[in-house]
């Protein structure tokens, strides 16, 4: 049976526990550091020494930690690009600007567990050689801003945090930075910019990539706070020992922001893998089921961009049998894992481990227009498909929720989709703003067709001009007058 | 003022080559090439090697002289590297070439880099959808108002519309509205809603003149150019952003609306406005100048020229241009005459001049050939001689603070020496002690250069040339009226010793001549000299006589020039 696992989340909502240091301290905080400062180099029998800097970013790797923010990219395999031979500084950033929506976890560990955050990013940053470390904060959490600048400053005056850490000869400085409420900011080369004072219009990679050309023409890291926690629990039970949480190849705990018309909506931490769809939906132990008498009809899995589920889809997995062999099953939607990789091969993906449920209760198509609207109104405009494509797509589906549509909006949405991902744009928000329209119309087409084609027969009852796709010629015009 | 150096660089240290394959076609690319605004050298990319390949990848936010920033997403191509194994070594086709992976994500061919063995593929059917893709996301909101843009005919949504635009729109919703007719500044006017934010402008007024000016608000499909709130788009090269603008958003407030561009003869020229020589495309229709652009070119200007300059056209058409050849009847009166008379007259008087008793005061604005022209009078006539030096602020850019185009032309043909206007003083003094009896003018006041009325007075002849009328040409006795730059051809020597050519955009008005013309007919009969009666001829006749033009031919020039040592 599936089980909540509490990792992340261990303290945090445990009566009594509050966001300071002491009682950080109390249930066994900074010895995952300390015992990170203490480590030794490690010799080995070429005469050659790894460092404990490198013993950590070794042990991350071994681990299989993989980013909590939505692309799920190997956490030491993103360190080991760095550029360490630069001579420039290398800098870290805590991309703290959850925004994707239905997602709700980093806010979490940010308001209630502020220390352990900090923790990770010191151990992190210690992992790679960086004394200059940023949390760039949503604008919106102004009190997680609050909350972490005075976790900060304890942690300042208990030398986690300054100069020569915990007589370490260790310096590091950590700033944290509001945005000003832009989801773009969250995409890491448009906090970079953004950091730097500029517009959050993300880099074109190549070359600007972090590890390389990052904040300040510096090598940089981007992680989540998500992901930063781990770094701490990974020092103090080991890579190994990490490793063992979850299922292979998708390690450790993830919290999910499960949101919708279920009973218990709310973040859940389970091991990855450890628990399917259906479970976090329906166990009384997370969601607890649709409210009474709905029937689920469908399920984001990822935060909002990313492709939805209809309720009662079937996917072929390949699975690799106890003998190796690869086998292909067919498994239902409820029934994926939820992983990185299960949901990756049914077409969708984990994202910010943001669920969101949709009962029979669902208007499709207004939940699509909603969505849309978000993307539009967050697209940074600076590369042409996403900037056109986004509020355009809005715009159609605006016009099909306000009976407005027509029977082939729903080709016409799919083919504007299909003009801005897949390498188009800039940045990945190509994807995000196409993915919805793409899946949920190519899912649900007969209920944007329906909606279309009524308001067509209502036009013609009422004896209205079809929408044109071209404006009236001129002599119709002079007609009309 | 220039340096007595040769501007002729050192050639760059071989760089490494690679070859890649543009549309199957083989090609060997540097590894890599300097960038624009740093000048280090980086990665070659994809849409330079293409353009060797001589293969055109279209593109809007894309100029080869701005930072890159990918934005506009036209220029996206397909591409394959060479497959590696899982020993990372090369997979073979079993024709022994190599076995190309092919990438399944396309790739903005101005921002990536090209690498050994790469294919780039630019015209498959997936390049030319997602091209089609692009330019009607750019056009939903445009207002397609082409009938009345200024841009019409030399832009790049027309043009890319006619390779991949569809007849009709499918795009049923309402336009995103923006600001129309944005007074940026003194001398640019914005349409937002032509604008298709390549941010071209904003980078060239950031990293080419380093004005931080313009930027863009808002957001999405609702991003807006703007220049910052209080700030006027006013630095000197404000009009290059119409240029490179590859819409209708930035117009020239001096050109907008008063010519369709393709009625514009175009005329290879060079701007007269300073020492530097840029050079310029005269635009003009029935011998009216309309405007002036800059033209490439990398030696001098690269694709830009300074607003001062570029405006610097409307005296060319001014209606008190001097228009009629005159010569005395009595003291203070003179008559239209024809040029052949006027001309015979001169010869006859000069060559009866007494050794020493003319002096020349030519413009560092004319022609390297006229000049030499002069010079050979000066050297016949045992001549004074000198030019005028008109100086002013010069900047970073292209500016420079020597304002006459020629003032090594000058030098060269050894009409005035290193400090130009030395001599003034002494012609000055030479009249005043009536040693000097003749003075000829050619297009400069010398009234306002220390030989005033009274001295003008003394003198027994005064020839002078100009286009306007001023204090000297009032008082000559032979009005020679000359021809604007537009109106001739020949060539400058810029201040770094750059020979360039201009050809003619516009006929002279009324009686005027080019200069070269009749100082050709002077020179011959003062000193039998003769074999120049074309500008080619009179160009080659001059490199041969003068020790810097040596080699030069007029041919030999092209549209770039060529730098000689100075």
């Amino acid at each position: 049976m599936a089980q909540e696992y509490k990792l992340i989340l261990k303290y945090a909502d445990e009566p009594g526990y509050t966001p300071d240091a002491e009682c950080y301290l109390r249930h066994g905080g900074y010895e995952p550091l300390k015992k990170a400062m203490a480590m030794k180099p490690k010799d080995l029998p070429d005469g050659k020494k790894i460092l404990p800097q490198e013993q950590i970013r070794e042990d991350v790797k071994i681990s299989g930690l993989r980013g909590r923010g939505g692309a799920g990219f190997s956490c030491g395999l993103k360190w080991s690009f760095v550029d360490r031979k630069s001579g420039k500084p290398i800098y870290l950033i805590c991309n703290a600007d959850e925004s994707e929506p239905g997602t709700f976890k980093d806010r979490q560990i940010m308001y209630k567990d502020p220390h352990q955050l900090i923790e990770g990013m010191i151990i992190a940053c210690y992992a790679n050689d960086v004394h200059l470390a940023y949390i760039y904060i949503r604008g919106e959490m102004a009190d997680g801003a609050k909350i972490l600048n005075r976790a900060l400053a304890e942690a300042r005056s208990k030398n986690f945090l300054g100069k020569n850490i915990l007589g370490s000869g260790y310096d590091l400085e950590i700033h944290v930075h509001r945005g000003a409420g832009a989801y773009i900011c969250g995409e890491e080369t448009g906090l970079i910019e953004s950091l730097e004072g500029k517009r959050p219009y993300p880099r074109i990679k190549p070359p600007y990539f972090p590890a390389v050309l990052g904040l300040w023409m510096c090598p940089t890291i981007v992680n989540n706070v998500e992901t930063l926690c781990n770094v701490k629990h990974i020092v103090a039970m080991s890579g190994a020992e990490f490793a063992k949480l979850g299922t292979p190849n998708n390690t450790g705990t993830r919290i999910v922001s499960l949101s919708g018309h279920v009973k218990k909506p709310g973040y859940y931490e389970i091991e990855v893998g450890k628990a399917t769809i259906g479970e976090l939906i329906n166990d009384p132990k997370f969601g607890g089921g649709l409210r009474d008498g709905r029937k689920l009809k469908a399920v984001i899995p990822g935060g909002s961009s990313a492709k939805v589920f209809k309720a009662g889809e079937k996917f072929k997995l390949k699975k690799k049998g106890a003998d190796g062999q690869m086998t292909e099953q067919e498994v239902d939607m409820l029934d994926l894992p939820y992983d990185f990789d299960s949901l990756i091969a049914a077409g969708s993906m984990s994202g910010s481990s943001a669920i969101i449920v949709m009962d029979d209760t669902t208007d499709i198509v207004e939940a699509l227009a909603n969505i849309a609207v978000f993307y539009a109104h967050e697209s940074c405009g600076q590369c042409t498909p996403c900037r056109e494509g986004s509020l355009w797509m809005s715009k159609a589906l605006d016009r099909l929720t306000h009976g407005e549509g027509r029977a082939t909006d729903a080709d016409y949405l799919v083919k504007i989709a299909d003009n801005i991902p897949g390498g188009r744009t800039i940045c990945a928000f190509g994807e995000a703003c196409s993915w919805p329209v793409q899946s949920f119309v190519g899912k649900f087409k007969d209920e944007f067709v329906a909606r279309g084609k009524a308001d067509e027969e209502r036009r013609a009852r009422e004896n209205v001009q079809p929408i044109a796709a071209t404006p009236p010629e001129r002599h119709e015009l002079a007609a009309a007058h | 003022m220039s340096t007595a150096t040769t501007t002729e660089t050192t050639p760059a240290p071989a760089v490494e080559k690679i070859k890649v394959k543009v549309d199957g076609r083989e090609i060997e690319v540097p590894k890599t090439m300097p960038d624009p605004i740093s000048g280090k050298p980086i990665p070659t990319t994809m849409i330079q090697a293409c353009a060797q390949s001589n293969v055109d990848v279209p593109h809007y936010c894309y100029h080869p002289k701005l930072p890159v920033v990918g934005n506009c997403r036209m220029c996206l191509v397909e591409y394959g590297t060479p497959a590696l194994g899982p020993d990372r070594k090369p997979v073979m086709n079993a024709d022994g070439t190599p076995k190309i992976a092919k990438s399944p994500r396309p790739a903005i061919a101005c921002a990536t880099p090209v690498s050994p063995g790469m294919e780039i593929y630019t015209n498959t059917p997936g390049v030319k959808q997602m091209r089609e893709g692009v330019l009607e996301f750019l056009l939903i909101n445009h207002p397609l108002d082409c009938p009345i843009c200024d841009q019409a005919g030399e832009c790049k949504l027309q043009e890319y519309s006619v390779d991949y635009g569809q007849s009709s729109s499918r795009f049923v919703e309402p336009k995103v509205h923006k600001p129309k007719a944005v007074d940026l500044g003194p001398r640019i006017v914005l349409d937002d809603e032509r604008c298709i934010l390549c941010t071209r402008c904003i980078r060239f007024s950031k990293d080419i003149v380093g004005d931080d000016a313009l930027g863009i608000v808002n957001r999405g499909s609702y991003n807006t150019l703007t220049a910052y709130p209080g700030k006027v788009f006013d630095n000197n090269y404000t009009l290059n952003t119409v240029d490179i603008c590859p819409v209708g958003a930035l117009t020239s407030k001096d050109f907008r609306f008063k010519m369709r561009v393709w009625f514009l003869k175009e005329t290879k020229s060079v701007c007269t406005s300073c020492a530097t020589g840029c050079n310029i495309i005269i635009g003009s229709r029935e011998e009216k100048i309309y405007r002036y652009e800059p033209r490439q070119n990398d030696a001098v200007n690269s694709c830009w020229m300074c607003d001062s300059g570029r405006l610097n056209y409307k005296w060319v058409g001014r209606e008190d241009r001097l228009t009629d050849v005159r010569r005395p009847v009595e003291p203070g009166k003179s008559e239209k005459t024809t040029w052949n008379a006027a001309i015979n007259e001169i010869s006859r008087k000069l060559k009866s001049t007494a050794s020493g008793s003319v002096a020349i005061v030519a413009s560092a604005r004319q022609t390297n050939e006229e000049l030499w022209l002069l010079s050979k009078l000066k050297s016949k006539l045992g001549a004074l001689s000198d030019s005028i030096p008109r100086t002013g602020e010069g900047d970073k850019l292209l500016v420079n603070a020597d304002r006459n185009p020629n003032t090594n032309g000058a030098r060269l043909t050894g009409i005035c020496f290193t400090e130009m206007g030395s001599n003034l003083p002494q012609i000055a003094a030479g009249i005043s002690s009536g040693k000097i009896k003749t003075l000829i003018v050619f297009g400069e006041d010398v009234t306002r250069h220390g030989i005033g009325l009274d001295l003008l007075g003394k003198l027994d002849t005064l020839i002078v040339s100009d286009i306007l009328p001023n204090g000297t040409t009032r008082l000559a006795h032979y009005l020679l009226p000359g021809c604007a730059h537009a109106e001739k051809r020949g060539t400058f020597t810029n201040a770094k010793g750059r020979v360039q050519k201009f050809m003619k955009a516009v006929e002279p008005p009324g009686d005027s001549r080019a200069e070269w013309e009749f100082l050709h007919d002077l020179v011959f009969n003062v000193t039998g000299q003769d074999g120049f009666l074309t500008i080619e001829g009179l160009f080659n006749e001059m490199a041969k006589d003068v020790p810097a033009f040596k080699g030069l031919t007029w041919a030999g020039l092209g549209d770039g020039g060529a730098t000689v040592q100075i």
